[in-house]
């Protein structure tokens, strides 16, 4: 495998050098000690580019994800690519496989979002026969987490009065509010 | 008091030819007096960015365009941003935990400052220990991130911050311990990785604020 030197010579400035560099009446420092960079084929530089635009894409994607989520999905978001041999030039295929892993990482992320949707779906139409018939639903529970709504209330069918409401078939919503306090 | 003057360092072909927007600016800041705690101050203002961080905060960070950025550039590098969190995350998460910025001295306290700021991650050297212009390139054969046998080898081609004399570290890692700011330093040499997605205005008020603080 071929070996690419990175010449002091092909050594330049930042992006936003140019008028800086002149405003300041500075010039670029000597340049370091030759380096070896890993061989990536330049033939394949358009394409890596399209990688990334992709990449950056679905990251974005993973990002307003990411703030849909709650703790209870249980969402694994590290991807399978393994994080261990530090910042450098990704070639083609690790940069595919990185793509790939994204994309199923975002895939299964919308899947979980899409269950737990139906979920609370449910468990709203629940809620809205349990508070029109409570009798019907007897000492049923649905949390505000069921429902996807923030805090810890929770809606439950209870008989009036414990044993009497019970046997007299009286029955009532209660509504808790408010979460439990530290201990 | 004026801004303190920035400059771009360099970046190698090869990166350029990669990451046409990846670059360094550096920003040297003279010390008036030696570095120590923070001044009530600028614990005041810590606090005050503690307070203003909420889990909310946090939950949408990684959506806001500077954050967004340096994400997408992990990932572009090889380096997964849910295992190894980009600073101002990495941060964030701390303010959580800790409830709080808690004072760790006037540099540090003045890099967190333009971190939550602006989302940009600031790194500082001693500027007597560099040697010539900073820029970014990528590790050759047996380079060694600091000076002598113990120096951690590093593996070639890793993106690294280098000066004249070698890799001082690696891209948005710890500096080497012999080009850090220490007791008997009178300048500090700041730099930011600057990336695509992250304007240099963002980049610039790091610096100045960074710089600001340390002399306030």
């Amino acid at each position: 495998m071929a070996s690419v030197i990175e010449h002091p010579s092909t050594l330049r400035s930042s992006p936003q050098a140019g008028a800086d560099e002149a405003a300041f009446g500075l010039s670029l420092a000597p340049p370091p000690a030759v380096a070896l960079a890993p061989p990536l084929a330049p033939r394949e530089t358009a394409a890596r580019r399209t990688l990334r635009g992709q990449i950056a894409k679905l990251e974005r994607e993973l990002a307003e994800a990411a703030a849909r989520s709650t703790p209870d999905d249980r969402i694994v978001w590290s991807t399978a690519t393994p994080d261990l041999a530090g910042p450098r030039l990704l070639g083609l295929g690790e940069l595919e496989r990185l793509r790939d892993d994204l994309a199923e990482r975002l895939h299964e992320v919308r899947v979980v979002h899409r269950e737990r949707a139906v979920r609370e779906a449910l468990k709203r139409d629940q809620l809205t026969a349990l508070l029109r018939d409570p009798a019907r639903y007897r000492f049923v529970r649905i949390t505000r987490r069921d429902v996807g709504e923030p805090g810890c209330g929770a809606w439950e069918s209870r008989p009036r009065l414990g044993l009497i409401g019970m046997l007299a078939g009286w029955w009532h919503v209660k509504i808790s509010s408010g979460c439990p306090l530290a201990a | 008091m004026s801004a303190p003057p920035t400059r771009p360092g360099w970046v190698s072909d090869r990166l350029s030819a990669e990451f046409p927007r990846l670059g360094l600016t550096l920003c040297d800041v003279d010390l008036e007096r030696r570095l120590g705690r923070s001044p009530k101050g600028v614990r005041e203002r810590l606090a005050l960015l503690a307070d203003r961080f909420r889990g909310a905060d946090a939950m949408v960070l990684r959506q806001r365009p500077v954050p967004h950025a340096y994400r997408v550039f992990f990932r572009h590098v090889g380096i997964d941003p849910d295992v190894t969190r980009v600073p101002v995350e990495a941060a964030a998460l701390q303010r959580l935990l800790q409830g709080g910025f808690p004072s760790q001295g006037l540099l540090q306290d003045a890099l967190t400052i333009a971190l939550m700021e602006t989302g940009v991650p600031l790194w500082a050297l001693d500027a007597a220990a560099v040697e010539g212009r900073l820029g970014l390139r990528l590790s050759g054969e047996s380079e060694r991130l600091g000076e002598g046998e113990r120096a951690p080898l590093l593996a070639p081609g890793r993106i690294v911050v280098a000066d004249e004399r070698g890799p001082i570290a690696e891209l948005f890692g710890e500096p080497a311990p012999n080009r850090l700011v220490g007791k008997g330093t009178t300048r500090v040499q700041l730099f930011a990785v600057v990336v695509e997605g992250v304007e240099a205005i963002s980049v610039e008020e790091a610096l100045w604020t960074c710089a600001e603080t340390l002399q306030s």
